[in-house]
């Protein structure tokens, strides 16, 4: 019995490891938040205080931080060291 | 003692009793901080904070300089510490699993096994997305390009995918960078956009 069509290899196509469907849900959207520009992790780590006292305080971030956010959404290690600093900052006593 | 941002850069900056009383206070801040921080991380011990600490200390002496005064000095002292932290921490989880290893039976054939809860019609849709995902990818982006997108989808760090590579976590970012700009500039290019991506997958 052929396999349906959806489930036969492409030309070029190997018998490999595939891509699961959450790895390929995770890369679409890596590339739906995908901006024109975008700051790396060393200009996220440099306004990332900054950003983290704005979202401790409840106000709005402002469009200076916005590549910040934007960065975090889609970094996953900066996503991670942004949410162990607010676990920081968490009553620390300036 | 309660330092305001000024003082503290004035104590560090300058040397005697001030600049080891701040240095002794700091490094009170980065411990309670880090504690806080990766609390919930069983690989955390004495120490190793003692470790992250020493060196946090030396990386906001070195880049005293780069803070700007936009927030806290301390907050952006501890951010300083917890990715001093948390990047030992990666590079001791991944430091026995090489990039071939990892990449060795992977690359960018999509699973086509049918997803049940879809009607037809999302198959359908799910399936033509993914077909053209696959065409952007081996049509527009280079060979050093998908090795450290499919590092990074497989979980490698990004510290740990420049190690292997022999480049720095920024490099390595505007690889991956470069290489969704292309990928959404193709998948653009054949009609769709960023809603269909997350569209395709909702069902």
């Amino acid at each position: 019995m052929s396999l349906p069509t959806f489930m036969q290899l492409l030309p070029g196509e190997d018998l490999m490891m595939p891509l699961s469907k959450n790895e390929i849900d995770a890369l679409l959207r890596l590339v739906g938040l995908t901006q024109d520009e975008e700051i790396n992790c060393e200009q996220c780590l440099a306004s990332v205080a900054e950003f983290a006292e704005q979202q401790l305080s409840g106000k709005s971030i402002p469009e200076g931080l916005q590549s910040v956010a934007q960065h975090l959404s889609i970094c996953g290690e900066c996503r991670e060291e942004y949410e162990a600093l607010q676990r920081a900052l968490e009553d620390m006593d300036h | 003692m309660t330092r305001d941002n000024e003082t503290w850069l004035r104590h560090l900056i300058g040397n005697g009793p001030d600049q080891q009383a701040a240095l002794s206070d700091l490094r009170g801040v980065l411990l309670r901080g880090l504690r806080r921080g990766l609390q919930s991380d069983s690989r955390i011990d004495d120490s190793f904070l003692e470790d992250v600490v020493q060196d946090s200390l030396l990386r906001v002496l070195d880049r005293l300089d780069q803070f700007q005064g936009r927030s806290q000095f301390v907050t952006w002292a501890t951010s300083v510490a917890i990715r001093v932290a948390v990047t030992e921490l990666r590079r001791r989880r991944w430091k026995d699993v090489s990039l071939e290893a990892l990449l060795a039976d992977a690359d960018f054939t999509p699973d086509r096994t049918v997803d049940g809860a879809l009607g037809p019609a999302a198959r359908w849709r799910q399936s033509a997305l993914i077909d053209k995902l696959y065409d952007v990818i081996h049509r527009e982006l280079t060979e050093k390009q998908r090795t450290v997108l499919l590092a990074e989808l497989k979980g490698m760090p990004l510290e740990d995918i420049a190690r292997h590579i022999g480049s720095n976590r920024n490099a390595v970012y505007k690889l991956t960078y470069d290489a969704r700009k292309s990928l959404k500039r193709g998948l653009e290019a054949a009609g769709y956009v960023a809603a269909d991506f997350h569209a395709a997958f909702a069902g």
